[in-house]
């Protein structure tokens, strides 16, 4: 009886959403899509990366649109999967036609989308994933963030030029793209300037115990920790180090950035360090008045990655602007021609291998509000 | 030295929360010979049902024993519920069928409660509310020993002593070992079989939901997929002990933590999840009914 119900349902569910799959095409709209994890282990990423696309494409709109034609975006969920990430992608360009692709925060699910963009020839930015091999995957890959390498060498320079750190640990996730790279050249750099790694530890992402990692960690006498990790780790991890005792900074990269990092770690995370895109408690004009937007818009504070979303938005819409036509070529040279854009999270240049050139601040955990400490720039 | 103290005592506490989900699968394998697929996502279900309660009463951020009590039982009802309609709908049906549909059912439960789950509360993690203050409580040599892990081996501990009780020493426990040896003999004693079977799901399902709990009071991270791999641990150390051997379960599930702990502390975290399933395979190729079990083991 339950069996032949819940296949009901299910038959039901798949008919809906082929019916909404199927859009009729409007000759006056652009369509834009984005691939995001909206649910999921990262989902803050997606959700904050999604509110910072769609107040870019509803202040664009509202100012007459691109080339008189109005912005629809389509958000798909891939639920922190890279192969979910590689299927909404194919839709969204197969079905839905898409003129451009914005996403993902995670590297490893940009990684999965970047081949198929190229292939398709669809531009493709990415506003937050930082690792390097991301916009090598083709030249019609671009993305409006720094890179891991640069990441971890603001860490290293924050760690040993203003915490004053010399035996630093560190504590990286050997399944994630993102913080193998920025552990790399983490510990490059920070042994160059003269500091020592005193313990190289790992864990899987999804983990809930680390106190076998940290023990070790702890009994190597370190300064500080350094775990380029995502929040949902990072939150269980500062707990189990304050179990254990250790009451040294751990440091990580944007990452961290997210509100649940605070409720899942409560107190313990206090006083870390990050390295982020933008602060909040930026001065400059374009960064005061993008927050001021959003506050009116979400009624909240904007967290790092929709400035990051925002400022990606802002960029592919320029860009759009600029190209003689909306084909993937005309975008993508025009992308590429893009030259002191003034975004929410620093002044943005794509170089020649389609990153961005820009500064990154690091701010220090209060609550669920991060302090700006200061910025590092390249 | 200290750091060896510190890793037994991760391994106990971590390797008690194995013992006490292994409890629920030895629970019904022993009656049934049905491994229950589906307890590691009623598992998950505790965590949310504790979790909303919690909510409801405005108790997440008030740790204490009150709230644990109202926690620990609200899980334990929750899952108690869901273990007992589960039963209803999905095994009792199948009651003679191939064993093979009904395992192959349990798959299909787990995987209907892990995506309704995500339907309904989300796929996000949420952060379980504070339930005991986490303080240190005495030290060996240099080691502290918190709230947390005391409180989660004791309750491990004192959930085996009593369920042996209940099994050994009461009549249901006699109606459920007579169940488990044979189910139409028992019936022709005057044992009604299905009221067993839903008693045993129940408490079965109720130490599942005591495990939701503590592993919520030590990593208070929830989401509809937490069930699956500690599920699968619990599972293997089940299988470790003996598969319907209660004291089995336990001595499992702390081999597990242990051995867990020892490979992430001494050799890479990497491995840490290779080595639970390779436990699974060298004892059932060298030892099958597992260490505390015989090949004719009396189930339950």
């Amino acid at each position: 009886m339950i069996t032949r119900r819940s296949l009901g349902f299910v038959v039901l569910s798949a008919t809906l959403a082929l019916a909404t799959g199927c859009t009729k095409r409007n000759k006056n709209e652009i369509v834009i899509g984005h691939f995001g994890s909206m649910t999921g282990a990262e989902a803050t990423f997606g959700k904050s990366t999604d509110e910072g696309i769609r107040l870019a494409v509803e202040e664009t709109n509202a100012a007459g649109g691109i080339k008189g034609k109005q912005i629809r975006l389509i958000t798909m969920d891939n639920q922190g999967k890279a192969e979910e990430a590689a299927a909404v992608a194919t839709r969204l360009i197969e079905q839905e036609k898409v003129t451009a692709l914005l996403g993902e925060v995670a590297s490893s699910r940009s990684l999965a989308v970047a081949p198929i963009a190229q292939k398709k020839k669809v531009p493709m930015i990415t506003p937050s994933s930082t690792n390097p091999r991301v916009t090598e995957m083709g030249d019609y890959i671009f993305r409006t963030c720094f890179i891991d390498p640069f990441q971890g060498l603001v860490m290293a320079k924050f760690a040993y030029e203003n915490l004053k750190l010399r035996k630093v640990a560190v504590l990286r996730a050997v399944n994630s793209d993102y913080s193998m790279g920025l552990s790399k050249v983490f510990v490059e750099k920070f042994t160059e300037m003269g500091g020592q790694i005193v313990a190289d530890t790992s864990y899987q992402s999804q983990d809930v115990d680390f106190k076998a990692q940290l023990t070790q960690i702890k009994s190597a006498g370190p300064e500080g920790i350094f775990i380029p990790g995502y929040y949902t780790e990072i939150g269980l991890i500062a707990r189990q180090a304050a179990e254990l005792g250790l009451k040294i900074p751990l440091m990580g990269g944007d990452g961290w950035d997210s509100p649940k990092l605070f409720e899942i770690g409560q107190e313990t995370i206090n006083g870390n360090y990050f390295s982020n895109h933008y602060s909040n408690e930026s001065s400059d004009p374009v960064a005061v008045a993008f927050m001021e937007s959003f506050k009116k818009r979400f009624n909240k504070s904007p967290d790092g990655l929709s400035a990051a979303g925002y400022d990606a938005a802002k960029v592919l819409f320029a860009a759009m602007e600029k190209a003689p036509d909306l084909s993937g070529p005309a975008i993508r040279d025009a992308i590429a021609a893009t030259k002191d854009y003034p975004g929410v999270t620093g002044t943005i240049t794509i170089n020649q291998q389609r990153n961005a050139v820009k500064s990154a601040v690091v701010v220090q955990v209060q609550g669920t509000t991060n302090k700006y400490i200061t910025t590092i720039n390249p | 030295m200290n750091d060896f103290i510190q890793h037994i005592l991760n391994g106990l506490s971590l390797g008690s929360i194995y013992a006490l989900i292994a409890l629920g699968y030895t629970m019904v394998y022993g009656i049934l010979q049905l491994i229950n697929f589906a307890h590691s996502d009623v598992y998950m279900m505790g965590a949310f049902g504790s979790y909303y309660v919690a909510m409801y009463l405005g108790i997440d951020r008030q740790p204490g024993l009150s709230t644990l009590a109202i926690l620990l039982g609200s899980a334990m009802l929750v899952c108690a519920l869901i273990g007992l309609t589960i039963e209803r709908l999905a095994y009792r049906p199948l009651r003679n069928a191939p064993k093979l549909n009904i395992l192959i059912t349990a798959i299909g439960v787990s995987l209907f409660l892990q995506y309704f789950a995500q339907a309904v509360f989300g796929a996000d993690p949420k952060v379980f509310p504070q339930v005991l203050h986490n303080e240190t409580l005495f030290n060996i040599a240099a080691v502290e020993v918190k709230t947390l892990d005391v409180a989660v081996f004791a309750v491990t501990i004192i959930t085996m002593v009593v369920l042996n009780f209940v099994i050994y020493r009461t009549k249901m426990g006699q109606a459920m070992r007579a169940v488990a040896q044979n189910m139409r003999v028992a019936a022709l004693m005057g044992v009604n079989p299905n009221r067993v079977i839903s008693i045993t799901f129940m408490v079965g399902s109720a130490l599942a939901g005591v495990g939701s709990v503590l592993v919520g009071m030590k990593y208070p991270k929830i989401d509809p997929l937490m069930g699956t791999m500690i599920g699968l641990k619990a599972f293997v150390a089940a299988v470790l002990g003996g598969i319907g051997n209660l004291p089995g379960a336990v001595l499992g599930g702390l081999l597990m933590g242990f051995s867990e702990e020892m490979v992430v502390a001494y050799w890479s975290s990497t491995y840490r999840d290779a080595l639970a399933f390779g436990i699974l395979i060298v004892i059932l190729i060298f030892k099958p009914a597992g260490l505390m079990g015989r090949s004719t083991t009396e189930k339950v």
